[in-house]
């Protein structure tokens, strides 16, 4: 499963959990409370999509389990906290640069505003 | 916080012991600050939602996992699937054979308000006989249980069909009025009957199927209007009935109205003729029916005494108008069908045991990477179900090309089609049958395995369980239990074929070529008399023909045909019948059948000299026992006959039924009452290949008359043949079901003990290294094949028994305990146990015990 083009495009829900773990490792809530702050409270993940999404991401190796705990005073005992991995970066960039391609069409045609 | 958790069962075991706290969290954390009952609205629907998504994420991972698995381990994949099919194949085709002749319900409008209705003669020994015509009339009057009813007679004279290209034989029935209302189903051109039709010296019309439609004018359309020759009577087609409209049998092309019968006839209450068929009001059902229709023949009885005296009604739903042996049969064939589904199910459970038993380690070691039991249930159950699916499909494949081959086991006298067609009766109980087998087979293997795999036997070397290998052996001796009682009943059903192969029929049947010429019934009798002698004349001047003669009805063509006789100062104790047949000189030369007594007809036997009969052994023991029946008188149909012979009995009901006596008169003497006696069937004997002679008489009969018909031409002997033609048919299909589930059972045996032998390689090669003989080693893996065999065997007896006795009325007469055919089978299922272990055993036997310990 490191075949990045394979996984492309990539289903908004992962892109967005993607993107939460970009700067740090986070459990499920905060990726979550993440989400929704970036998308401006428009994307309110609930813990079923939550989870059947982390469930595959583990699956396709785009996010893991770190084995080393954030710092003590940051630490949650009872949670479990998702990092993502090189080839998650790589993906997510590769689904950045589509949707780049995207937007410029979308100019181009005059639907988009902005330089084409 | 507990009923979120109740809800996370929904999910899979695994997802759920992977996130289920994490979930919790998420939720806690939700629950500050937010509405109740948004809450729990938005979680409900997130949880459902998600968790059937996740188990077809799931499914979808098992099914990739099973697929590449499969198809690593072809050999076991394709016998897995080799032996479904031939299970569900099998099963499948018998259901569908079941639910054309037993389920379906019969092609017209609310069938299962049609009845037929029958006079009940029980004092006469017959539970079912034609209406006479007064009796249908009363009935139809005095009912209050039916809408309608009506009836029809089949033409027994084939109707002769010319003008068109090659004169054809039909089937044909004459029809009341109402008949095809009373079906609900009326002509798909044209129009149906009137009154009007029914009138004497009406224009003659008729009606036509579809097929003969089609055969003679390229179409319905074309049909209406047209004019056929029916026995050399124009006839004017007014309608013809939609495709695939059969009734009152599948063979009948020609409807005409009821007509043409004397006001005597009609008013005779011992003219047997009628077929009464009537529609149940709406909400009526049957039995309520049988008491309305018990009461007027009480009625009835009192009224007429003389002829109604013991006269009751027979109501039979329609769907049920078939002898018991048929649906015997029918029931026979699913019964063998399950049981071969039984074995291959049994088959399948052991190979996914041997499998299972085989991938302990790969279990093992997944549960101790934290894969949990479920998902491994969950894998194995989708490996069987995948198994399964695969196994029906060709099932279904086999049971298409099966099915033209049941064709002959569908009763003739119902009104359904010869081919048992597929529904959605079958698909469904294809797709339950796929279901079950999957289940049966698959999760006795996955509780066992998922119950054991943990990490002991990552350390132990998988040897074979104890209880494990009690369970495979008992599925075995299912498998020996359940070809014991086919190969039973299949033994059984072969002594009785052979049996009616043995009843002597009366009759030489080899050399004979039989055809049949019906004569119009009208027609003067002088040339009547000339067309025969012509014939015969020219036929027995051939080259390779020994003898010719005609007679009205061979034997075993046609069952009934029988009339009561009278002898003048004898008084029996019942009615006595005979089966009356006409006839010209030299037919019992021709068939072979002895002449006792006195002389054959002859020519000299004219219409208007003295009539003279010829009387079977049995007919002149019963009347004149002990005394000389020649030159004595008997009353027929108002005639004095005088017997001038008498000749040996004949099976002229064929050789699973009992016969009549039988009278012989000549042909000349025929009175013109009895025209539908008229010698319609010429039999040659050749000295040579008497199919040979085909073409030529034919050539003859055509020279004679252009325009007669010639039908039914065979060798007497293929027409005695035929006689056994569904026993035979039943025979195979239960002889080829014995033969797969002996395959079966031989391969299941090989199976498990190729598998034991495997599994204690070690302990036979430390065994051997202690001075065990190789003998003993063999006999031990023998005897445990033969143990298993022999438990088969004795639980088998009783069940083998049970289904015999529930086929009593197939067998002939042979006794459902006969304790040869017990032991044959006994026999047979044993040589198979020890075939399925000898292989085994003699690997065991050969094992070298120096290799097999230092492996260790």
């Amino acid at each position: 499963m490191d075949d990045v083009a394979a996984l492309l495009p990539l289903p908004p829900v992962t892109f967005h959990i993607l993107l939460a773990l970009a700067d740090r490792d986070r459990h499920g809530y905060a990726i979550i409370q993440e989400v929704a702050e970036r998308t401006g409270g428009e994307l309110k993940l609930s813990a079923g999509t939550l989870y059947r999404s982390i469930h595959r991401m583990l699956e396709q190796g785009l996010v893991e389990e770190p084995r080393d705990r954030p710092a003590p005073e940051e630490d949650d005992e009872r949670r479990r906290y998702y990092r993502i991995t090189r080839f998650g970066i790589d993906t997510a960039k590769a689904e950045a640069r589509r949707l780049e391609q995207l937007v410029k069409l979308a100019r181009a045609s005059g639907f988009a505003r902005g330089k084409a | 916080m507990c009923i979120y958790r109740l809800l996370l069962r929904l999910y899979p075991a695994s997802f759920r012991a992977e996130y289920g706290e994490e979930m919790c969290a998420v939720f806690a954390s939700r629950r500050r600050g937010e509405n109740a009952f948004v809450l729990w609205a938005t979680a409900i629907y997130d949880v459902v939602t998600n968790a059937v998504r996740v188990h077809l994420d799931v499914l979808r991972q098992d099914l990739r996992v099973t697929l590449n698995g499969l198809r690593r381990a072809p050999a076991f994949s394709l016998t897995a699937v080799g032996v479904a099919a031939l299970g569900m194949g099998a099963t499948t085709a018998a259901f569908t054979l079941l639910n054309h002749v037993l389920i379906r319900p019969l092609p017209f409008p609310h069938a299962e308000q049609l009845v037929a209705l029958y006079q009940k003669e029980l004092t006469h020994g017959t539970p079912r006989t034609e209406a006479t015509p007064p009796n249908f009339e009363d009935w139809r009057a005095l009912n209050k249980t039916f809408s309608a009813m009506g009836a029809y007679v089949p033409t027994q004279i084939p109707i002769n069909l010319s003008g068109q290209g090659e004169p054809v034989q039909l089937d044909g029935n004459m029809a009341s009025v109402d008949l095809f209302a009373i079906l609900e189903v009326h002509p798909a051109v044209g129009r149906g009957f009137t009154i009007e039709d029914e009138r004497d010296g009406a224009p003659a019309v008729v009606l036509i199927s579809n097929g003969l439609a089609t055969t003679l004018f390229g179409g319905a359309a074309g049909a209406v209007g047209a004019t056929v020759r029916l026995n050399h009577q124009p006839y004017v087609v007014i309608g013809v009935m939609p495709s695939g409209f059969t009734f009152p049998s599948r063979e009948t092309d020609v409807w005409m109205p009821l007509r043409g019968m004397t006001p005597e006839s009609w008013a005779n209450r011992r003219n047997h003729i009628l077929n009464v068929v009537a529609r149940l009001r709406p909400g009526v059902p049957v039995h309520q029916s049988r008491l309305d229709m018990e009461l007027i023949a009480q009625q009835l009885e009192l009224a007429y005494p003389k002829d109604n005296a013991g006269v009751g009604v027979e109501v039979l739903p329609l769907r049920d108008v078939m002898s018991p042996q048929s649906r015997t049969l029918v029931i026979a064939v699913f019964a063998a069908a399950l049981c071969l589904m039984l074995i291959a199910c049994t088959n399948l459970a052991n190979l996914l045991f041997a499998r299972a038993t085989a991938r302990r380690h790969e279990f093992a070691l997944r549960v101790a990477i934290g894969a949990g039991s479920e998902r491994l249930i969950r894998q194995m159950l989708t490996e069987s179900a995948v198994l399964a699916v695969a196994g029906s499909t060709l099932g279904m494949l086999l049971a298409v090309l099966a099915i033209p081959l049941l064709t002959i086991l569908v009763p003739a006298a119902l009104p359904i089609g010869a081919t048992p067609e597929m529904d959605w009766r079958v698909l469904g109980f294809a797709a339950l049958l796929t279901l079950a087998t999957s289940i049966a087979f698959g999760v006795g293997p996955a509780l066992r395995f998922s119950r054991h795999a943990d990490y002991t036997t990552l350390r132990v070397r998988a040897s074979a369980g104890g209880r494990s290998d009690r369970l495979r052996a008992a599925l075995v001796v299912a498998e020996v239990v359940g070809t014991m009682v086919l190969l039973v009943s299949t033994g059984l059903l072969l002594k009785a074929m052979w049996r009616v192969q043995a009843v002597d029929p009366g009759f030489r049947t080899d050399g004979v070529l039989t055809m049949r010429t019906s004569l119009p019934v009208f027609i003067p009798h002088a040339s009547r008399r000339d067309f025969y002698t012509r014939v015969l004349t020219e036929t027995r001047a051939l080259p390779g023909v020994s003898s010719a003669a005609y007679i009205s009805f061979l034997p075993m063509t046609f069952g009934a045909g029988n009339l009561p006789l009278t002898v003048p100062g004898v008084t029996m104790a019942e009615e006595l019948r005979a089966h009356t047949r006409f006839i010209t000189p030299g037919y019992f030369k021709t068939l072979g059948i002895p002449l006792i007594e006195g002389r054959d007809v002859s020519d000299q036997d004219h219409p208007t000299a003295q009539p003279v009969a010829v009387i079977s052994q049995l007919l002149a023991r019963r009347i004149w026992p002990g005394q000389l029946a020649i030159g004595r008188q008997m009353t027929m149909v108002g005639i004095d006959w005088t017997i001038v012979g008498v000749v040996g009995d004949v099976a002229v009901r064929g050789p699973e039924q009992a016969s009549l006596p039988q009278t012989y008169f000549p042909s000349d003497q025929l009175p013109p009452s009895l025209g539908f006696y008229a010698p319609k069937d010429l039999v040659v004997r050749a000295s040579g290949d008497p199919a040979a002679l085909a073409p030529v008489v034919r050539r003859i009969i055509h020279g004679v008359n252009p325009e007669q018909a010639i039908s039914d031409v065979r060798l007497l002997e293929d027409l005695v043949a035929s006689q056994a033609a569904s026993r035979r048919a039943q025979l195979t299909v239960l002889a080829t079901f014995a033969a797969i589930a002996f395959l079966l059972a031989a391969v299941g045996i090989y199976g498990l003990l190729s598998f034991t032998v495997t599994t204690r390689t070690q302990e036979v090669g430390i065994r051997l290294a202690l001075g065990a003989a190789r003998r003993d080693v063999l006999m031990m893996f023998v005897s445990q094949g033969v143990l298993l065999g022999a438990a088969g065997i004795v639980v088998a007896i009783p069940l083998a028994y049970a289904a015999a006795r529930g086929m009593t009325s197939l067998l002939f007469g042979v006794q459902p305990g006969d304790p040869l055919i017990y032991a044959a089978a006994a026999l047979l299922a044993l040589l198979m146990t020890l075939t399925g272990s000898l292989r085994p055993a003699l690997h065991a036997a050969s094992v070298d015990p120096a290799i097999t310990i230092r492996t260790e």
